[in-house]
């Protein structure tokens, strides 16, 4: 967005899956009493059936509407003259994903990714099943209450923020989307993952980081949409890797291993790895953990200004995790002239960390964000500094509830590489690594996947999302993202409700 | 690191193949004969590698397998899928879950600690020591890279009453009794089995890991066997009422425990004429009412107590509180009045995992105590079949006391490690200074007051 040219969102183009067949909520099966009369494939409007020679067969079961479809006239089960379909859960569903990433969730953003629109098929794509934060917050339309109708059309509704709003000479450096791309390194992913992410966020036109990996050569086209991370272990952090991006981001801590360095396992570091990382080949890397020249918000105040000064307009953003004085730091971070202050909370993250400080260490971010927003509002400065929030935002509904919590924006992780077909099996440490070729750095499993295929996923999805903020916004009666920073008042939590006013999960 | 830290570990393979959470199914009929079948594709070699284990009649492709989905989704027939394996979902119970299970079995096996990628997928907060969260530190305060040994954290712990001040004579020589103190490097003891099979076999490797761990077993006196002898310096012997131990056995022990009864003063002071450097603890169940015992007993003179809670880590009671609640009760109490220094407090009872050791000691514990454990680092799927005296699935009474104690060893190394994490990331250098910091954790009941207003509202809720 340097030029001055309206932005133009990018189209959704289909990008199916790799494997020969999505994973699917429902499973379609045709038994041999079948007379191939092709009825099926021409009565479902979601395309499920491909003609066959035998049979008719189902390369697309993931489109399929599950049993509810009964209610319909097209339903195929009934439509056929021979009672040989039956549609019902698909088995191997009940073992994909977890409490925070549910198979619905899983399934709807590999929707996202492939079409660019939003999910149709019963899948719940705006809640997980964590009995807690986002999943047992809810958006609260004004629209009933107070007779307002919403206004306008959908594409009339801006999700522009500003990532330099304190008022200095540097850029304002507006993204036409509240989010941004977070930090996988060089090593953690593989290059095309790396370079999918990157290319999504160019096109988007808003930014993605590096990591703390170093930066490789491959990304230089896309240097506009890059934030360069200075983490603890400072590898390959270079003068001009400084100066070439229009961002850079100090990592003090990840949500994914609070008070914890990095950890890239020594089979990771292949010789290109290593050269990258100024390391040696085969051999583990700790990143050490805390920066031991940051004991004191004034140590922090040192390094803020050294990348000032090695790049006069560049912003600086600070990453922090969610320890219980999580305010102080943000003033900290503000008066030692940071535009971003980046909170990632605890259970977010994709790098390997120990499962006890996954769980246990730090708050998570829904608790983290308000008392940050509430705190810099008090001492007068909330609107100095732009607040981002990351660690377990999931989807377009997360994302607009916890900006309705006082962020600004978000970052994303984890959603990308679901986009990318993640399985979210845990196991990226694993042998050669990801067994889907997203995180590994193994030749023949990188080459799973190319870069056009990744690129377009991540774009197709963050399309949805936006349709998604879009409705959300319009249907709150706002105009404008920025409107909805701090909003509590268009959340319920339904713990804290009464049964009956409780409406359903989904629309 | 100095070598009282550091516990070396070696891999102590399962006799058992592992309950896992999910199985592969895959049908032989239809299959297409593919030149290059999806089995053969495997990242993780599992379909080269499978074998059938021959006493439990169990493919080794359910616990090898990752659930990458890979061969699921490139089988042209569709004929490989998953599911869930009903005996996985029904191992242990509400509170020892299926996945704590996993998790202990996996450090005792490898010694090391759970990693995983790709965030957190578990509940947002729970009941019991799922309902808080510990604290860390960024620039505002420097933490401790415990972890690797490149900083020191100490996680010792001394057992025993503590003086709060000395008092001198005329000529200066010191006149205060100084009560005796038992350090252990890990602030852990090993506490009674809450069942188990015949257990003599169990108890000789709980001894043995203990010793080699520098910790201590609780053995009830009914027990003891002179075989375990060797042990004596690493059992916290305990003594039933009306029991006759030989005073050559005292002479050798280094600490006691005496359940609490009414006239435990003077019981205690009977052993210190015994043996006066003996460590002497009150086992006490956890209730209610523990805390003003608790505060009798230290003004009487007692060293150590010993709460135990039920192994839900429920005390005893009608509306019972769990152990970290109640301790947080007991300890701000002591503090109030200035007591809570001169005694120890080891407190136990649904200790499952190594964040309940940090999280417990956070709320007033000294130490803590670990019971089941130490059975499922032997492998016991706590199906609780013994108490019925019905055999034993795994065979735990027949295991040999070396492999459990390699098994126990590992899983405790792996519980050490964890602790330094946490305590690293706050940046604390001492688990001593752990004790009762709860300004350093934030609780669910206090963080969620952010969202119960968001609730008081009569409006229409959509997703």
């Amino acid at each position: 967005m340097r030029g001055r040219r309206k932005f133009l969102f990018p189209e959704a183009k289909p990008a199916s899956s790799r494997f020969r067949y999505a994973l699917n909520k429902y499973r379609v099966k045709i038994d041999n009493g079948c007379t191939n009369c092709g009825i099926c494939v021409e009565v479902c409007p979601y395309r499920v059936y491909a003609k066959g020679s035998k049979k008719p067969r189902t390369p697309s079961e993931h489109l399929c509407v599950g049993p509810g479809c009964e209610k319909n006239a097209f339903f195929c089960v009934r439509r056929c003259p021979v009672n040989a379909i039956t549609v019902q859960l698909n088995p191997s569903f009940e073992i994909l994903g977890d409490k925070r990433w549910t198979g619905d969730l899983l399934a709807s953003t590999w929707y996202m990714a492939e079409t660019g629109k939003v999910p149709y098929q019963n899948l719940n794509y705006k809640t997980g099943d964590s009995g807690g934060g986002f999943d047992k917050l809810r958006l609260l339309y004004a629209a009933d209450g107070n007779g307002k109708k919403p206004k306008g059309s959908p594409k009339d509704i801006s999700l522009a923020i500003i990532l330099n709003r304190s008022g200095d000479k540097r850029p304002k450096v507006m993204i036409p989307v509240p989010f941004y791309l977070g930090g996988m390194s060089f090593g953690s992913v593989s290059i095309n993952a790396m370079l999918s992410r990157v290319r999504a966020a160019a096109a988007l036109g808003t930014f993605c980081s590096t990591g703390e990996g170093g930066y490789p050569d491959e990304l230089m086209p896309y240097d506009d949409h890059v934030i360069t991370q200075v983490a603890t272990g400072l590898f390959g952090v270079r003068e001009d890797t400084i100066q070439r991006v229009r961002i850079v981001e100090f990592k003090y801590a990840q949500g994914a291993k609070p008070g914890l360095g990095g950890h890239l396992l020594g089979d990771k570091v292949t010789p290109a790895v290593a050269k990258m990382r100024e390391a040696v080949t085969g051999s583990a890397l700790f990143s050490p953990f805390p920066f031991h020249s940051v004991y004191s918000v004034e140590d922090h105040k040192k390094h803020v200004d050294w990348i000032k000064a090695i790049n006069s307009n560049a912003l600086v953003s600070v990453k922090v995790s969610t320890p219980t004085d999580v305010d102080m730091v943000a003033v900290g971070s503000y008066f030692a002239g940071a535009h971003i202050i980046h909170l990632d909370g605890s259970y977010g993250g994709t790098g390997a960390a120990p499962d006890i400080a996954k769980k246990n260490i730090a708050m998570p971010v829904e608790y983290a964000v308000p008392k940050v927003h509430k705190f810099l509002e008090g001492e007068g400065i909330r609107k100095g500094i732009t607040v981002i929030a990351s660690g377990g935002v999931r989807n377009a509904y997360d994302a607009a509830k916890i900006i309705a919590l006082g962020a600004d924006g978000v970052c994303l992780g984890t959603t990308d590489l679901v986009a990318l077909e993640c399985i979210r099996c845990h196991h990226c440490e694993s042998g050669r690594g990801c067994a889907r070729g997203i995180a590994t750095t193994d030749d023949e499993l990188t080459n799973l996947m190319n870069l056009e295929w990744g690129t377009q996923r991540i774009v197709n999805m963050y399309l949805a999302w936006s349709e998604q903020l879009r409705t959300i916004l319009r249907r709150l009666g706002m105009k404008s993202i920025t409107e909805l920073t701090g909003r509590t008042d268009a959340l319920v939590h339904i713990d804290y409700m009464k049964g009956i006013e409780i409406k359903s999960e989904l629309d | 690191m100095p070598p009282k830290y550091h516990t070396t570990t070696t891999p102590v393979p399962n006799r058992f193949p592992l309950v896992t959470r999910s199985g592969v199914i895959a049908w032989e009929e239809g299959c297409l004969k593919c030149a290059r079948c999806v089995k053969k594709d495997c990242v993780y070699l599992v379909y080269q590698k499978r074998n059938l284990d021959s006493r439990q009649m169990l493919d080794s492709l359910d616990s090898a397998c990752m659930d990458c989905f890979r061969c699921v989704q490139n089988c042209p027939a569709r004929l490989i899928q998953k599911g869930v394996n009903p005996v996985y979902r029904s191992i242990g119970d509400h509170y020892w879950t299926p996945e704590i299970l996993s998790s202990l079995w996996f450090q005792a096996e490898t010694g090391k600690i759970p990693v995983s990628g790709a965030g957190y997928g578990g509940p947002f907060a729970g009941p019991g020591f799922d309902a808080m969260w510990t604290d860390m530190s960024e620039i505002v305060r420097p933490t401790r890279d415990g972890i690797h040994g490149r900083e020191y954290i100490s996680t010792s712990v001394d057992l025993g009453r503590k003086l709060m001040a000395l008092e001198f004579g005329a000529n200066g020589s010191v006149v205060s009794g100084v009560p005796p103190l038992v350090e252990i490097p890990t602030p852990l003891i090993f506490d009674l089995l809450p069942f188990s099979p015949p257990k003599e076999r169990i108890l000789n490797g709980l001894l043995r890991a203990a010793s080699g761990l520098e910790t201590f077993t609780v053995v009830r006196e009914s027990d003891w066997s002179p075989s375990y002898e060797e042990y004596v310096r690493h059992t916290v012997f305990l003594l039933d009422r009306g029991g006759a131990v030989a005073k050559e056995l005292i002479d050798k022990l280094r600490m006691v425990e005496i359940p609490d009864e009414a006239d435990v003063m003077k019981w205690q002071a009977a052993l210190k004429r015994v043996k006066p450097e003996l460590v002497i603890a009150i086992r006490m169940p956890l209730s209610p009412v523990s805390g003003s015992r608790i505060e009798e007993l230290t003004k009487a003179g007692i060293e150590v107590v010993h709460l135990v809670a039920n192994q839900f880590g429920m005390e005893e009671a009608k509306e019972p509180l769990f152990v970290k609640d109640r301790l947080k009760e007991i300890h701000l109490s002591l503090v109030d009045r200035g007591l809570r220094d001169q005694i120890t407090i080891i407190a136990g009872g649904g200790i499952a995992m190594a964040e309940h050791m940090a999280k417990l000691i956070i709320c007033g514990a000294d130490a803590v105590s670990c019971d089941i454990p130490l059975l499922v680092a032997m492998e016991c799927r706590v199906c609780r079949r013994c108490a019925q005296g019905i055999s034993c699935p795994v065979e735990l009474d027949q295991v040999d006391p070396a492999w459990a104690r390699g098994r126990i060893t590992n899983l405790i190394s792996g519980w050490h490690n964890q602790l330094l994490e946490i305590m690293g990331a706050m940046g604390m250098r001492e688990v001593r200074r752990l004790r009762g910091e709860m300004g350093r954790a934030m609780f669910f009941e206090d963080l969620e007051k952010e969202f119960s207003a968001l609730g008081r509202r009569q409006k229409r809720i959509e997703g």
